[in-house]
């Protein structure tokens, strides 16, 4: 692979960075990373696994069937080069297959079966945090350190983004519970102002009256609430039934 | 990477190394004023605050640096103006080093206000993650001048730490309860201004928005606080009702 074009390269590279975009897709971005990977390779099909967030590790996308065969395999018997990358976090490099018996007794056998001779594993990693592992699969293709370097970069630059990503999911959807926690609050209070104020009554008093109808019906009260205050410039009904 | 991750760190210590003082809150509200006092000193300003807005541009203070300064980070919700208000709507910092110039005829009310309580330049750097958005940051300082590129930066990095702060408060809250103690914080101190809001979109038969700027015109014309209205309108001391006097 060590005959890829820098302008081949840089494409690749930017594809794989791109995932601030605004209906980004995890899934769809790592598919697109195993098929980017993939064709770096004359012959090879590449599969990828990320961990949870208690570490367990769960097949994610693959450039073809036979790759995510490949991943399935190692995850269902628990031994294979993408495992052993994973808990590393180092690369596993141009591993022969038919003689791999003795380090994957499990998926060695079956891989040779499907067809494959060699294996490469990559962690997924930023820093100390490994968040999964991808695996290329092939014929007997020999990795240079180059080669490896490489893989192992477009591998690192689509962790940032998976990262990001995570970060601001994560985010985007923290701003949205505290905005609606303190948004209930604040519609609570607008509400009890409108029952004193058609009432004739005391906040504390408006507030009673929210809360027991609230409670007759089986409502919450940030919904009732929710109600009065979208119901302006009618006046709240808090007799009925 | 490192350099951004040193100065991370820096800010981290400078927050961690701030006294808490007797009447910090709880958790997340006494974290972030720590972080505005920290953040007050490392930028040579005078005073910091932290607000969260909360829906339509409503709400409201989380922390200040001093106490001197909740009237002065609260000033622009009075206003329904200010740089805190646009940095937030906007998502980018709004840098105003001289008061007394510019930001006469961009925020009429709001600088002349600021100016009058001795404060010559303010600094807002809005609160966000993504496409999400909390709030905004504001610093100020009683003489005029730029921040430095370096200050810059360092109050860039402390919006991003009172971003993670809000954040993780969030992520260990009860569902459907806001981050300790931002909720009595941010909602409890103004209970009476939402009332007041409630009370006088009955008495004139308009929407809570209109509410809220009849409220706010009637603060500024009389000259006085917008909380201390609005607890006169919940004491039913003052009433829209018969035009407001």
């Amino acid at each position: 692979m060590s005959t890829v074009s820098a302008e081949r390269l840089a494409t690749v590279f930017v594809d794989v960075a791109d995932t601030l975009v605004d209906d980004f897709d995890v899934v769809e971005f790592l598919q697109m990373l195993t098929q980017h990977v993939a064709a770096l390779f004359d012959t090879g099909e590449v599969g990828l696994m990320l961990a949870d967030h208690r570490g367990r590790l769960t097949f994610m996308a693959a450039s073809d069937e036979s790759a995510r065969l490949m991943e399935l395999f190692q995850l269902q018997y628990g031994d294979g080069p993408c495992l052993d990358a994973f808990h590393t976090a180092r690369p596993v490099t141009n591993v022969n297959l038919a003689g791999a018996a003795a380090k994957w007794p499990r998926f060695a056998p079956r891989a040779v079966q499907a067809g494959f001779e060699s294996v490469h594993a990559f962690p997924l990693r930023l820093r100390k945090e490994v968040i999964g592992a991808m695996g290329v699969f092939g014929s007997a293709t020999e990795l240079d350190g180059a080669d490896e370097n490489i893989v192992q970069a477009l591998a690192d630059v689509a962790v940032i983004g998976i990262l990001q990503e995570r970060a601001i999911r994560r985010g985007e959807v923290l701003t949205g519970q505290l905005q609606g926690a303190l948004n209930s609050r604040v519609v609570i209070e607008q509400a009890k102002g409108i029952v004193a104020q058609a009432r004739s009554v005391s906040p504390d008093d408006a507030f009673a009256l929210i809360r027991d109808f609230a409670r007759r019906h089986n409502r919450r009260l940030s919904e009732v609430a929710g109600t009065i205050v979208a119901g302006l410039p009618g006046l709240p009904d808090l007799d009925g039934r | 990477m490192a350099p951004v991750d040193e100065r991370a760190l820096r800010v981290a210590r400078l927050i961690a190394d701030e006294p808490s003082r007797p009447g910090d809150h709880h958790g997340v509200a006494g974290n972030l004023r720590r972080l505005c006092s920290a953040a007050g000193r490392a930028l040579s300003a005078s005073g910091a605050g932290l607000s969260v807005v909360v829906g339509d541009r409503m709400r409201g203070v989380a922390a200040v640096s001093e106490p001197a300064y909740e009237p002065v980070e609260e000033l622009q919700f009075t206003l329904g103006e200010g740089p805190c208000l646009d940095a937030f709507a906007t998502r980018r910092p709004v840098l105003v080093p001289d008061l007394s110039a510019a930001a006469m005829w961009r925020w009429p009310g709001y600088a002349t206000a600021l100016h009058g309580k001795g404060i010559r330049a303010v600094f807002a750097f809005p609160l966000q993650i993504g496409a999400a958005r909390l709030g905004a940051f504001d610093v100020f300082r009683d003489e005029p001048g730029p921040l430095t590129a370096d200050e810059f930066r360092d109050a860039l990095t402390f919006a991003d730490v009172a971003v993670t702060t809000l954040l993780d408060g969030q992520a260990r809250a009860a569902p459907g309860a806001a981050a300790d103690g931002l909720d009595d914080e941010v909602v409890g101190q103004r209970a009476e201004l939402f009332q007041a809001q409630g009370m006088v979109a009955v008495q004139l038969g308009i929407s809570l928005a209109d509410a809220l700027a009849r409220l706010r015109a009637y603060a500024y014309a009389e000259d006085r606080a917008l909380g201390d209205v609005a607890r006169d309108v919940v004491a039913r001391r003052v009433s829209f009702n018969s035009g407001p006097s």
